[in-house]
């Protein structure tokens, strides 16, 4: 039952083939037997086989969905009533919210069953899932390596078909780089497509919610239960939301690809290029042009990243004092006292690191320099993007310069492993949609194919991958041991 | 050396709107602590914040109503700093690009009209309370307040004592109050004030190093504050110190104020735009909108008093001191049949007097318009004199009944009936032939001893100019 697609699923239970507690049961065990994936923070078990049983009663009652009854499981930066919501902090580890974010109650709504909160790095600030207080998850195609991050648990846990497909956030790169580090497909929306309300922030400018599932046509079915207008998001678009699932067998005949010079640079690990280069020659067999495009000002993405996202999160996570909720010190003698041993002891490293990057760049004297600045060269890269999307359809590239690096590889090196997200970056500075797609392999460990859109074109991305996938076989490898 | 005071004033006024500037928790005061704050205004994780849209049309009532320039496009930011009572570790409030540019508010100071500047108007959240009491030497926290709309409305630093500047408080309190944008409890902390003063020789044109006075908040307490402020300033220049700049507190006990912190010790608070909320954007549409439903404001209604009515300026300004008390004048004289002067006189004389003998609002008054109308009415057409009247006024001020049941039932009508009247004086005549030689001998004082005499027989009830006609006549035999 693991290795079918949500669309088998859907039909299975429709046809009586399984219940869904058998299918939640089943996902249920698989977690329990790869517990030390460590993919998951909290497993759901009891919530998930009463959800399961509710949706049982709609689909003997023909009052189902598409998604009723589909076991998921939800990135622990989604606040969910009632079930612990972490968002991998130490600060956030006694917290349950009194409510669901938007993303849960659209899946609550579409008679999902959720399985559990799934492994990430410290509020979504890492690359490697190794910021997490519950420790890194583990990549199911080596356990010496990382899965990626943050977004970490959620590609492991794909992978590993512990579950048929999870959400995710990306603000950096943390939908994407886990998917092509764990090969499975991954999709960050537009900037205000997925409602941001109750997912935590990290860098509200750049946070955007997303689906992470097997294959392009199982991301479509999440993406439409995902996206939409919610008067709780100023920042979400009320923009029609169309049927993502309804091009996806359009040919590709005349698709207009452009690689981005800067994406193929010699930096760039000579095997990836080449599974790169394979993936761009069978869309060439699809009928897509190809198209060299420039974008000039997407070297200087990651410095303006790590400052207005540093910036961000300096204030974002101002409200963890220990006075409502979250992590409290022992025996606090003032105030003072109890926010900087508070924050002290249950922040960890790195995301201390960035709220002090943070409130460096907003400091009176350095805003000018650092985060105006900052906003400035977005504006530059989001002009590039425009420019070079409106001379072609799509863009393509490579998601991560290498492929999943081993556990402790970087943690000592926090510019290589901000390094990593090199590729993903520039595209949550311009608020794009994109993708990662399993294209081959390198050493036997996956590599992701990236897949950049104009905005609010996610049916074209996912028409885009699903054509491939349809040619491809890569996406439906599982890992030795999960088969 | 002669000084000249310089002050600013920045008043916080909490818009009376019903839910709250960012969430959908309500506004009002005085529930149990944490009762009306959402996961919103407790800074819950992933919880984001939409803007209420009345709070806008609120700052754009009041920045049309003092003339200034409405921003097109205004911006959110934060200001950073750590409080318990501040649950996201940040205030929402507007920086670069408020929502209300310059403007500006007309004030009279013994009898002269002075143009003070206003120079900005933004919107933000409040606070949280921390209450010290009760707590065992810990501090409690009551979020009920958190994310209550504020109006933060800056001014020049035009005001150059600290009359001017109790007459600025007045008159942006009475216009909040007009706009009903605000209900202007200072008690409750609806209204707050704070003052920017300083120092400098007359005629410098460079301004003296400002202190600030924090939440001074009754305008007895302005003009105290400010002016204890001004003598200390003196009082250290004079013995060769100087200003430092600082945050001051009023200690109203005390009579004094002390410092909070220095310029040194002051917050960086790390400004910058709010991600989670778009920029406001004012389309003129909303302008029109919003102008054509404006009030007639204080000063148009002034005016108007003074040309419709015919009212002196001195009335008519305290008839149209809020807009409560315009509209209760203004039922009263349609009440009394077009009454005007009796109305204004009764409202500004009498009606006031009671209402502040038992620290009453106007809205609480035991007389309404129609009743007080009634009275009037009864005034005008002579039904009962004046006097009679006080005495009718005091029997609705406890009771229910109208004027004219009153005067019915106690039988107050004015005796107008001549004949009556005349054969009391004539039996008055008689019976004091010593008073009516001394009159006729020249004492005209003796006059009054007759009129008295009828008005006690007829307990007052004969209109006194009849008396005074008739009496004359009688006396002249």
């Amino acid at each position: 039952m693991h290795n079918k697609t949500l669309i088998e699923l859907a039909a299975g239970l429709r046809s009586h083939s399984y219940s869904s507690v058998e299918l939640t049961q089943h996902f249920l065990n698989r977690i329990q037997q790869h517990r030390d994936l460590n993919a998951f923070i909290t497993v759901s078990e009891d919530i998930a086989l009463q959800q399961a049983e509710q949706a049982d009663k709609k689909l003997a009652s023909g009052d189902a969905g598409f998604l009723t009854g589909i076991p998921l499981a939800q990135k622990d930066i989604f606040c969910t009533d009632g079930v612990k919501t972490t968002c991998g902090s130490k600060i956030l580890d006694n917290f349950i919210a009194p409510y669901n974010a938007t993303v849960v109650e659209k899946f609550n709504d579409a008679g999902a069953v959720m399985l559990g909160k799934l492994n990430m790095d410290e509020f979504a600030m890492g690359s490697s899932n190794e910021t997490s207080f519950y420790g890194a998850s583990k990549n199911p195609w080596n356990s010496d390596t990382v899965p990626g991050g943050s977004s970490g648990g959620s590609a492991a846990a794909i992978a590993a078909r512990l579950t048929p497909a999870a959400t995710g956030t990306d603000t950096g790169g943390s939908i994407r780089q886990p998917a092509a580090l764990c090969g499975i497909t991954g999709l960050k929306p537009t900037y205000g497509r997925v409602s941001r309300y109750g997912m935590i922030a990290y860098a509200s400018s750049l946070d955007q919610g997303g689906p992470m599932a097997r294959s392009a046509a199982d991301a479509a079915w999440l993406l439409q239960v995902m996206a939409g207008f919610d008067e709780k998001d100023s920042t979400s678009v009320d923009h029609p939301v169309p049927d993502y699932s309804a091009d996806l067998n359009q040919p590709l005949q005349g698709l207009k690809i452009g690689l981005p010079e800067q994406f193929f640079s010699d930096d760039l690990d000579q095997a990836i290029a080449t599974v790169i280069q394979e993936a761009i020659d069978e869309y060439k067999k699809l009928g897509a042009e190809i198209k060299s495009v420039s974008m000039p000002h997407l070297e200087f993405a990651i410095p303006a990243y790590y400052v207005i996202a540093s910036a961000e999160c300096s204030s974002n996570l101002s409200r963890y004092d220990g006075v409502r909720f979250g992590y409290r010190c022992q025996n606090p003698k003032d105030l003072e006292d109890m926010y900087t041993r508070s924050r002290g002891e249950a922040f960890g490293a790195e995301v201390k690191r960035r709220i002090l990057m943070g409130t460096y760049a907003l400091s009176a004297g350095y805003y000018d320099a650092y985060y105006l600045k900052a906003q400035k060269v977005r504006r530059l890269i989001s002009n590039d993007f425009k420019q070079a999307l409106s001379e072609v359809d799509v863009l393509m590239g490579p998601v991560s310069p290498s492929t999943a690096f081993k556990l402790g590889e970087k943690t000592g090196d926090p510019i290589q492993m901000y390094l990593s997200d090199i590729y993903t970056i520039a595209i949550n500075l311009a608020g794009l949609p994109a993708m990662s797609i399993p294209a081959g392999f390198v050493n036997d460990m996956p590599v992701g194919l990236h897949i950049i859109g104009n905005y609010f074109e996610e049916a074209k991305l996912l028409q885009t991958a699903h054509q491939y996938q349809l040619v491809t076989d890569w996406h439906q490898r599982s890992p030795h041991g999960f088969e | 050396m002669e000084w000249e005071v310089v002050i600013g004033l920045e008043i916080h006024a909490q818009l009376a709107t019903k839910s709250k500037i960012f969430s959908g928790a309500s506004t009002a005061y005085g529930a149990q602590p944490n009762t009306q704050a959402c996961a919103v205004d407790l800074g819950f994780p992933g919880v984001l914040p939409v803007l209420n849209q009345e709070a806008v049309r609120m700052a754009v009532k009041f920045g049309l109503a003092i003339d200034a320039e409405i921003a097109p496009y205004s911006v959110f930011a934060r200001k950073n700093y750590f409080y318990p009572d501040l649950p996201k570790g940040y205030q929402i409030s507007q920086f670069e690009l408020p929502i209300v540019g310059p403007g500006h508010i007309d004030i009279e100071v013994d009898g002269n009209i002075k143009r003070i500047g206003v120079t900005r108007a933004h919107l933000e959240e409040d606070a949280g309370k921390s209450l010290h009491a009760d707590f065992h030497g810990l501090t409690g926290i009551d979020l009920n307040r958190a994310g209550t709309p504020l109006l933060e409305i800056v001014s020049e630093p035009d005001m150059r004592s600290a009359k001017e500047a109790v007459a600025y408080m007045r008159k942006l309190h009475e216009l909040v109050r007009y706009l009903e944008i605000c209900d202007g409890n200072m008690q409750e902390g609806s209204f707050r004030c704070d003052a920017n003063v300083s120092v400098r020789p007359k005629g410098q044109q460079e301004l003296g190093t400002r202190t600030e006075l924090k939440n001074i908040n009754s305008f007895r307490f302005v003009e105290r504050a400010i002016n204890h402020e001004v003598e200390r300033q003196i009082d250290v220049i004079e013995n060769g110190g100087t200003i430092i700049q600082e945050t001051r507190l009023y200690d109203a006990d005390a009579d004094e104020t002390r410092p909070m912190r220095s310029k040194e010790e002051a917050n960086d608070y790390r400004y910058f735009p709010d991600p989670d909320l778009l920029p406001v954007y004012i389309e003129d549409s909303l302008k029109e909108q919003v102008k054509s439903e404006l009030p007639e404001l204080p000063a148009a209604k002034k005016e108007r008093f003074m040309s419709q009515f015919g009212l002196d300026q001195e009335t008519a300004g305290i008839l149209t001191s809020t807009r409560e008390l315009a509209h209760f004048f203004e039922l009263t004289v349609e009440a009394s049949d077009n009454a005007v002067k009796l109305a204004a006189n009764w409202i500004s004389g009498d009606l006031l007097g009671a209402l502040n003998k038992q620290s009453l609002d106007i809205t609480e008054s035991p007389i309404d318009p129609v009743r007080l109308g009634g009275l009037i009415k009864r005034i005008s057409d002579n039904t009962i004199s004046g006097k009679i009247a006080k005495q009718v006024f005091e029997t609705m001020w406890h009771g229910q009944d109208s004027a004219d049941d009153i005067i019915e039932a106690q039988g107050l009508k004015q005796i107008t009936d001549s004949g009556a009247i005349e054969a009391i004086i004539d039996t008055i005549i008689a019976n004091n032939p010593k008073q009516v030689e001394q009159y006729l001998g020249g004492k005209e004082k003796v006059f009054g001893f007759f009129v008295g005499q009828v008005m006690k027989e007829t307990q007052g009830k004969a209109s006194p100019a009849e008396v005074n006609k008739m009496l004359k006549q009688k006396l002249k035999k």
